[in-house]
């Protein structure tokens, strides 16, 4: 008979590991966060500061101090430009960010694919696709205006993403990160040859459809910036709650389902606020590609790929990514500003086939 | 009352039948291990149990249903080592282990409590992983990985461990290692093991029963003694089994001698 020395009894072992583990937890830490939130607020002053007109900082500062504080306004140009221009555009660029980065690193755990994103699964094309519908045709809730095109974009996005995944789903059984990409990719295609059926039959509206389908957060308002903010406190909160249940399906959904975690459940509460979080975002920026996947990334080589940490580090990333996308928008070519989507994009597609190519090196 | 019972296991894709009305059960302090040639089954067996692949029959856990327990209720019951693990992102050992306690704080509270630190550095130290605990999983071994999600599966600390062939990729001391935890982790009571085995030897050293599989279909089960006999496995296997072993073995004899 083989006999072994380990065969200590389960019941006396010393548990040496206690103390590694003291002090140390494994959520977001108050330093971290306050130093999260300390870069966000100063990229986003010096967005608000910096453009074809530069403010100074002080006068900035005020401005907006006295705003929130409903003091009386110093005199001069500047205050109309910081507070109905680009102050709810920072805002809008900045929560935009930091919403379509939160589903991006939500989608990365969930699928286990470092290359899942909005715009890579094709949700956020789907999204578009909604948006445009509603334009295009007049479609409206009666009660509130411009809505038709958010709850479209909403249940565009989420039918999108349940299409896809079934797709995958039934092409390759372990919906390999591959096969979900390249249906993604088949799917934009299919989405974007829709959109110009859509487009062909509403020429009138041809100038506002174009913005979806390239991105664009100028001329956003306040209420804007509020629609979003409540859109990410409610769905980021969910997906926020998942983070553990993320981490498991980031080892591997099988792994989620022996260890306790209600795996379709889960999935299914993850991915309709996932699309409609995305479906508000493209309802009122566009298309902005890229973000969700890039910023994740880079996020996740500072704070480790634990979700607990990932999620709310990748939140101010996201914001502080955009919100630099944006300045560059609006300052590169100035006085021509381009497409926000045209900067992630060009940025983004680099990092991508980086992030690919190392990824496939990594895993042969 | 048995811990886990199976009843006309039944498995299909599509139009092929990979388990054909397959029963066996298992009480406190059995290792059942499930053998028989590639393509028998004994894997899908282990996944239908587990909930991961549809199936026909009854599947009981302490005389109720499996798939009318909670999930997380089920975890502290039942726990599966997967037989390969293709890590993705670079979590540390101490976390995966960790996620071996959701089920017992699952949804908003998470873990941190005082005896989940206890079971996951018991599980560790169990292990032999206490030193690496901070280490990135895509860095480890074949050996330590696996090692890791068993650490994982002793945090959860289930009444019943199904192990779809635990020690597939191992080197000789890490089958030792594994097969020797597990041993001792069963002499609790109230607990049993069914494990997928290729190893017959193995099998036969550490069993109490055996399922014989062949083509899905039940060849033979019982106490391991009277599973594995020369007309078993001989039919099973096509071939025959104890000459090979004998001759394997016989090659070390020799060498002893001289």
């Amino acid at each position: 008979m083989m006999r072994w020395k380990i065969a200590r009894s389960w019941g006396e072992l010393p548990p040496p590991a206690r103390e590694i583990h003291n002090g140390k937890r494994e959520g977001f830490r108050a330093g971290e966060l306050f130093l999260f939130l300390l870069v966000t607020l100063a990229v986003m002053a010096l967005c608000i500061c910096v453009g074809s007109v530069s403010l100074p900082l002080r006068e900035t500062l005020t401005v907006i101090w006295n705003a929130i504080w409903g003091l009386p306004m110093p005199e001069g140009i500047s205050v109309p430009i910081i507070l109905s221009v680009r102050l709810p555009r920072v805002l809008c660029v900045a929560l935009t960010g930091a919403a379509l980065s939160l589903c991006g690193g939500a989608m990365q755990g969930l699928l286990k694919n470092p290359l899942a994103d909005g715009s890579t699964l094709g949700v956020a094309s789907g999204a578009s696709l909604g948006a445009v519908i509603a334009i295009a045709f007049g479609i409206t809730l009666p009660t509130v205006p411009f809505s038709g095109t958010m709850v479209l974009a909403i249940v565009f996005a989420f039918l999108s993403l349940l299409i896809i995944l079934t797709l995958a789903y039934k092409i390759d059984y372990s919906m390999s990160t591959n096969t979900i990409i390249l249906i993604g990719v088949i799917y934009s295609m299919f989405v974007s040859s829709i959109l110009s059926l859509v487009i062909s039959f509403a020429s009138d509206r041809v100038k506002q459809i174009t913005f979806w389908t390239m991105g664009s957060l100028s001329g956003t308002t306040l209420k804007n910036a509020l629609v979003l903010l409540c859109a990410l406190v409610i769905f980021g909160g969910i997906i926020l709650r998942y983070a553990r249940e993320l981490n498991a399906f980031a080892v591997s959904e099988n792994n989620a389902r022996n260890i306790g975690v209600p795996v379709r459940r889960v999935k299914l509460v993850l991915l309709i606020a996932v699309s409609a979080l995305i479906g508000v975002c493209v309802s009122i920026g566009g298309t902005i590609g890229f973000v969700g996947l890039v910023t994740p990334h880079m996020v996740r080589m500072i704070v480790g790929p634990d979700h607990k940490r990932l999620l709310p580090a990748s939140i101010f990333g996201g914001a502080v990514f955009l919100m630099l996308a944006d300045l560059l928008a609006r300052t590169l070519l100035n006085p021509i500003e381009l497409p926000i989507g045209v900067v992630t994009s060009f940025i983004g597609a680099f990092l991508f086939i980086v992030i690919f190519y190392r990824s496939k090196r990594v895993r042969v | 009352m048995s811990l886990l019972d199976v009843q006309n296991l039944t498995v299909r894709f599509g139009n092929a039948t990979i388990v054909d009305n397959v029963s066996f059960s298992l009480s406190e302090g059995d290792w059942l291990m499930i053998v028989g040639p590639n393509g028998a089954g004994k894997s899908t067996v282990i996944n239908a149990i587990s909930l991961g692949a549809a199936y026909e029959g009854e599947v009981r856990v302490l005389d109720k249903d499996v798939r009318r327990y909670r999930p997380h209720e089920l975890a502290r019951l039942v726990g599966v080592l997967a037989q390969t693990h293709a890590m993705g992102y670079g979590f540390t050992v101490g976390s995966v282990v960790r996620l071996g306690r959701y089920a017992y704080a699952p949804g908003l509270f998470s873990g941190g409590q005082a005896d989940d630190e206890e079971a996951v550095a018991r599980a560790l130290a169990l292990t032999g992983l206490t030193r690496i605990v901070d280490q990135n999983v895509l860095t480890l071994s074949g050996g330590e990985l696996q090692r890791t999600f068993l650490a994982q599966l002793f945090a959860q600390n289930p009444r019943v461990l199904l192990l779809d062939e635990p020690t597939n990729h191992l080197d000789l001391v890490y089958q030792k290692q594994v097969f020797e935890l597990i041993r001792v982790w069963l002499k609790t009571p109230g607990r049993a093991v069914a494990s997928v085995v290729h190893d017959l030897s193995l099998a036969r050293a550490y069993g109490s029963q055996a399922l014989l599989l062949d083509g899905g279909k039940t060849s033979a089960y019982g106490p391991i003694a009277d599973v594995f006999t020369p007309e078993n496995l001989d039919k099973a296997y096509d071939m025959d089994v104890s000459a090979w072993m004998r001759g394997l073995l016989a090659q070390w004899e020799a060498k002893k001698e001289k």
